[in-house]
């Protein structure tokens, strides 16, 4: 490629990539302050409010995506994709700022939820036209050899838009005090939405149409009614369904286990602390980001299809293992029993954990106040070797139903510790919840939602400490215990959260080539979108719903490995999705329309 | 291979029609549990989901009986 044009493609590929990045950025803004959001519009103590904040979460999400697809692609096919992609980055750009400036549920009432709502849907909407027009936009402007590289950079804006809305909220928080982001500061990653839309409208605004559109327009080649000729069309139709069943479905489900699974894994099921876990999620995905464009090029010089498949096999031998490991890695219990090697040389595990209660920053949370509360209760397993404590863990402690208490009277929990000054080292003898003043058996305190916590009182008594802390008020079955885990452990997590990045970026980095090149010039914003957010927004979007009723499903029956049972979801469809592609996508499918 | 192509259109079909059997086993209390949350997951799964896997599958499966997929 010349010097010329391959500074042009880079200009197609910026205006391109901007764009797409800002929406991914616009649509994850709104799942990273969820929890502020559901403050401020779902009040969870209204049915009707949480109701739809399930439909905003599911509805707009997944469903509504393959419609904009739909409506689109099929505005793209007719009148080109630069003014179609235009339209929907500003439906995207409003409709994001537009969430920052609704006024709250305690000011305007239902009318905030619903708009909420109204404006998700048109944020999945414009997600769904986006990345087709995007991807093909790209497609069109690169060389025929070339476009695996050049289509890679769309691929990844998801996970730079994820970056960059994880950065936002991380410098508002910084800039201003807690009071003042849950106040209004929460506002601010919307509203700056408009000025990013603003100039990535200016640049694409001074792009050409794609050449290759421009030439069917000029000869009159283009479509009079792409939704028709796309799906009424047996030999296009068999098309989509073999990159639907082939392709995108299992892409779909590889990218949300190695990014949303695999992050949702460690903080609900491993229980680890949520920063340490956005920080290890943050570190592979940087990791794994250059394998998109290497796997996109690479597709370029041995095929599309190789490479995808390879990643969906790889995904579907290896994710139970990486899980179990994930899952062992953090077990206190198992890392004994197997003379796990990060445990330092010289030390061993002591049969049960040290307890120590975190109660100070639990009261000074704000965020307590609401119904997602839980006291972060740190239990450390100590090491032989004296009072370094070199790995954390915790239990999640369910309250029993049968301890249920009188909202309206103190609770009382305690933890007793055996321990020996001289050794600095100890064990638990009694580590139990006793909530004292208990009202009847059975009373399942639903509702409460507020915690008060007193201060830890902390006695020395001969080899003894006890250790107690008070509560007023819980919710019955959400008293959560985070883990701490130490940088050996979370090195690891690294490590094997990267390898399924990997596998994401094999089968996501070629499947805008792979897409673009299935389909006609005339109807392929149409028919590409389609199968790519069916197959991503649906297959892909509802895995942690299904996944997580697997665990909890196998959990309930007493599985010893109920961890690894929502892992059947994503294997399922990879291995279907593998033997599809394997057997009905040819080789020179990319050929099919030069 | 095309032979294969073929008659692995009837496993398509089959694993639809299996797939169907399955989510309404496993998913249908969804529908009836009482709770808000699990109703439009089971709507999602028994409107959106069931019939994108069961038509989609069968088709496809038609198409490979009816050697489109053919090289």
């Amino acid at each position: 490629m010349s010097g010329k044009s391959t500074k042009g493609i880079w200009k197609v590929i910026t205006a391109s990539s901007l764009g797409t990045m800002i929406e991914w950025y616009d649509f994850y803004i709104f799942g990273s302050l969820a929890v502020v959001l559901s403050t401020k519009f779902f009040p969870t103590d209204n049915p009707t409010a949480a109701f739809l904040s399930t439909l905003a979460t599911f509805a707009a999400g997944f469903v509504v995506r393959p419609f904009g697809a739909l409506f689109f692609g099929r505005l793209g096919d007719l009148i080109g994709r630069k003014y179609t992609f235009m339209v929907t980055l500003l439906i995207m750009g409003g409709a994001t700022f537009l969430i920052g400036c609704i006024p709250s549920y305690q000011t305007i009432g239902y009318l905030a939820p619903l708009l909420v709502l109204l404006l998700r849907l048109l944020q999945g909407l414009a997600l769904g036209g986006e990345y087709g027009g995007a991807a093909t936009y790209v497609a069109e402007h690169a060389p025929k050899n070339q476009k695996g590289y050049w289509t890679s950079w769309i691929q990844i804006t998801a996970t730079a838009g994820l970056f960059l809305s994880l950065l936002v909220i991380l410098l508002t928080k910084g800039l201003l005090s807690k009071e003042a982001f849950d106040d209004w500061g929460w506002r601010v990653p919307f509203w700056i939405s408009i000025f990013m839309v603003i100039i990535s409208y200016v640049i694409r605004k001074n792009m050409d149409e794609s050449p290759a559109f421009a030439k069917a327009k000029s000869e009159g080649k283009t479509s009079l009614n792409p939704l028709k000729e796309s799906f009424n069309n047996r030999l296009n139709l068999k098309f989509i369904l073999l990159a639907l069943f082939g392709a995108t479905m299992g892409q779909g489900v590889v990218w949300y286990t190695g990014q949303f699974y695999a992050m949702s894994f460690m903080k609900t099921v491993q229980n680890i602390d949520s920063s340490q876990v956005d920080t290890l999620l943050v570190i592979a995905l940087l990791l794994g980001t250059p394998f998109f464009v290497l796997f996109g090029w690479l597709s370029d010089k041995i095929g599309r299809k190789s490479i995808m498949m390879t990643g969906l096999l790889l995904a579907v031998f290896l994710y139970r293992p990486i899980y179990r490991e994930m899952y062992l890695i953090t077990d206190a219990k198992a890392m004994k029993e197997s003379g796990n090697s990060l445990v330092p040389e010289g030390c061993k595990v002591i049969d049960s954990p040290v307890a120590s209660i975190l109660t100070e920053a639990d009261k000074a949370d704000p965020t307590i106040k609401n119904s997602r509360v839980f006291i972060e209760t740190k239990t450390d397993t100590l090491f032989s070797t004296g009072a370094i404590f070199h790995y954390t863990k915790t239990d999640t402690l369910f309250l029993d139903k049968a301890l249920a208490f009188d909202l309206n009277k103190k609770a009382h929990k305690e933890v007793w510790l055996k321990y020996d000054a001289k050794n600095s080292t100890g064990e638990v003898t009694h580590n139990s919840v006793k909530l004292k003043n208990s009202s009847k058996a059975g009373d399942t305190s639903a509702g409460v939602d507020t915690i008060h916590c007193g201060p830890l009182r902390q006695f020395a008594d001969g080899q003894t400490i006890h250790k107690s802390h008070e509560f007023g008020k819980s919710k019955i079955g959400n008293v959560i215990v985070t883990k701490n885990i130490t940088s050996a452990v979370k090195w690891y997590l690294v490590f094997l959260v990267f390898i399924q990045v990997l596998f994401v970026t094999m089968v996501y980095g070629p499947i805008a080539a792979f897409l673009v090149e299935m389909f006609p010039v005339k109807i392929r914003y149409t028919s590409m979108s389609l199968p790519y957010h069916v197959g991503n927004g649906i297959f892909g979007g509802l895995l942690p719903a299904i996944s997580t009723y697997f665990v909890t499903t196998a959990k309930n029956v007493g599985n010893p490995e109920f961890y690894l049972e929502g892992l059947w979801y994503p294997i399922g469809i990879a291995a279907v999705c593998f033997i599809i592609g394997m057997i009905y996508i040819d080789r020179k499918i990319n050929t099919l329309h030069d | 291979m095309n032979t294969v192509k073929k008659y692995l259109g009837i496993v398509w079909i089959i694993l639809a029609m299996a797939i169907s059997y399955y989510f309404i086993g496993i998913f249908g209390s969804k529908l009836t549990s009482g709770k808000q949350d699990d109703l439009v997951f089971g709507i999602i799964i028994f409107f959106i989901l069931l019939p994108l896997i069961v038509t989609g599958l069968t088709i496809f499966g038609w198409y490979a009986l009816t050697d489109e997929y053919e090289d």
